[in-house]
């Protein structure tokens, strides 16, 4: 009886790719999250520290994957302060993924949440695909992964515009705000979107407005990741099992939730500020 | 051939199918538990509710071995005030909705009990066999007199059902289900998971983050039904099957070891949320092959060789 996917693999940091002052990217080697599907995640093991979920940001050639990890918590810290050749154990990939619609496509990301998208965006260029990409974030020092979008969409019929609310990159303002200006002049087919829970419901809001469908990646406390415990649940749904991508039909379904509230470890209930 | 049935009834609850949700399986979600309701369970355990809240265990929590899991969430739940005003805001008068509940204390089981008395909950579920957490769970089904205690106590609080959840961690289950019965349990459970743990070779560490946790799913499976077996030989109350069941002919050989009515919790992780379904499927089958009209007709069945 093999147990391929739901047992700690140990692997070794490959590579680390310094994104920002505070967030970084680990590459390891691992056959099945090389093969993962945008979208997807693993269950990321620091051994004497705790297991927390993280969003696979790259699939590579010759099994290499990797993850985007932001200092905020201890876990997230532990994981930002390895080392080439520090191990760690994963499980997965885990999750429904992104589901690629080669078209007009809008991508709104910010922060860390550009982590899954880009592997998406990828595989949307290497068909003919026309990407608006809309990276908002607060601050100049708080953008991640930028180049690695210019990079990706710098071949095909692709625009990427920046924003930030201070005014100290790109355009003064919200994502949100010119993802509305875009749609009010030309016709989408699909919107992906990663990032803080408020941004989310707000894109997805906008999205219904002008009858674009969604697919959007949550997040929420993951414990078991194999859909079992309930950590992670929204509404009737499990954010690990049935997520992490969410199409516009589960949005609607979890719209008294999203945005609103969330569960801590206990599984109380904590509202979303 | 008319449809077998598959009701059953235990202390006056009435379950349109014996099949039940274990305990643990998808938190305190009211929203979660009725969707499992919807795919086919004649009942839902909601995890074990403490008188406090506790933030559980690190993580890692579970980790699959061979024939199963191992998990050790630390019995993390919000307490039983955030727990009432969950199901008072919940709609629940048609959810066949039993509380399980664990404690330290007698006084903390009556008095969680006293609050739920008014809501619309159907049975409870005393978990008094939980393997991982200290001074809780499986140290309690260990101590016959506070077991003795404890449930009469909990049966002069409420006329609702009372389930008795048992561990096989303890030197000898028949005799504690027989005392469960003579202090008044209308079921027993039987059984939660087995004390278990595993070590990463590499490593070399506890892959738990609690080191220890309770084994479930197919590798407790034989221990769960003889545990089934020799305590339906040795009380009248109806027995809940529950450990390893993940087809429809694992729960058949509960039911002819004598479960009245099995549960299924790992069984999610390996066949998903129609499993309740396509064992449904199964029994029925089982039941017109056999020429049973009903699920009840071969209950302890195996017990007559």
């Amino acid at each position: 009886m093999p147990i391929a996917s739901n047992k700690p693999r140990i692997v070794q940091v490959l590579d680390i790719k310094e994104e920002s002052e505070t967030v970084r990217s680990l590459i390891f080697r691992d056959d099945l999250c090389s093969k993962a599907k945008p979208g997807q995640f693993v269950m990321v093991w620091i051994p004497g520290v705790d297991e927390i979920p993280m969003s696979i940001s790259m699939m590579g050639d010759q099994s290499l994957a990797g993850f985007t990890v932001r200092k905020v918590g201890e876990a997230s810290k532990a994981l930002f302060d390895m080392k080439v050749k520090n191990i760690l154990g994963i499980r997965g990939p885990y999750g429904m993924p992104f589901t690629p619609i080669f078209g007009d496509v809008m991508i709104v990301g910010a922060g860390t949440g550009l982590a899954p998208l880009l592997p998406l965006a990828e595989i949307l260029t290497q068909k003919f695909a026309s990407i608006n990409i809309i990276i908002g974030g607060k601050t100049l020092s708080e953008f991640v992964l930028v180049d690695r979008a210019r990079k990706t969409l710098l071949k095909n019929n692709s625009e990427i515009i920046i924003t930030s609310e201070d005014g100290s990159y790109g355009i003064k303002g919200l994502a949100t705000d010119v993802m509305e200006s875009i749609l009010k002049k030309k016709y989408i087919d699909i919107i992906y979107t990663c990032g803080p829970e408020l941004m989310i419901k707000k894109v997805f809001e906008i999205a219904q407005k002008f009858s674009v469908p969604i697919q959007a990646s949550l997040e929420r406390i993951m414990k078991c990741g194999i859909g079992i415990c309930g950590s992670c649940c929204i509404g009737r749904y499990r954010v690990c099992k049935d997520g992490p991508i969410f199409d516009s039909k589960k949005l609607e379904e979890i719209i008294d939730e999203l945005g609103l509230f969330r569960r801590d470890h206990s599984g109380m209930v904590t509202m979303i500020e | 051939m008319q449809v077998p049935d598959l009701s059953i009834e235990i202390s006056g609850f009435k379950m349109k199918s014996p099949l039940m949700l274990a305990s643990g399986i998808f938190g305190t979600s009211i929203k979660l538990l009725r969707r499992i309701f919807e795919t086919g369970a004649g009942a839902v355990v909601t995890k074990s509710i403490g008188y406090v809240k506790r933030m559980g265990y690190n993580n890692p929590t579970l980790v699959e071995v061979y024939g199963g899991y191992l998990n050790a969430i630390g019995l993390s739940n919000p307490g039983i005030k955030e727990v009432y005003k969950e199901l008072s805001r919940s709609k629940i008068n048609d959810l066949p909705l039993i509380v399980s509940l664990f404690g330290a204390e007698t006084y903390e089981f009556t008095e969680m009990i006293s609050l739920l008395e008014d809501l619309k909950v159907k049975a409870y579920e005393l978990n008094i066999s939980c393997p991982h957490v200290e001074g809780f769970g499986a140290e309690v089904c260990q101590n016959s007199d506070l077991v003795k205690q404890l449930i009469m106590a909990v049966k002069a609080k409420t006329r609702k059902p009372l389930f008795v959840k048992l561990s096989q961690n303890t030197t000898d289950i028949v005799q504690i289900a027989k005392l469960a019965e003579n202090a008044g349990a209308d079921a027993l459970t039987v059984v939660n998971t087995l004390k278990a743990m595993a070590i990463d070779i590499e490593t070399g560490r506890p892959i738990l983050a609690n080191k220890i946790g309770g084994l479930s799913g197919p590798a407790i499976k034989p221990i769960a039904l003889r545990c089934v077996y020799e305590i339906y030989q040795n009380v009248e109350i109806p027995i809940v099957g529950c450990g390893g069941i993940i087809n429809w002919q694992d729960a058949i050989e509960f039911f002819l070891a004598g479960a009245t009515a099995i549960q299924i919790g790992t069984g999610i992780a390996y066949e998903g949320l129609s499993v309740f379904e396509k064992i449904k499927q199964g029994i029925k089958d089982y039941l017109i092959l056999k020429g049973k009209r009903s699920v009840k007709e071969i209950v302890g069945f195996a017990h007559s060789f």
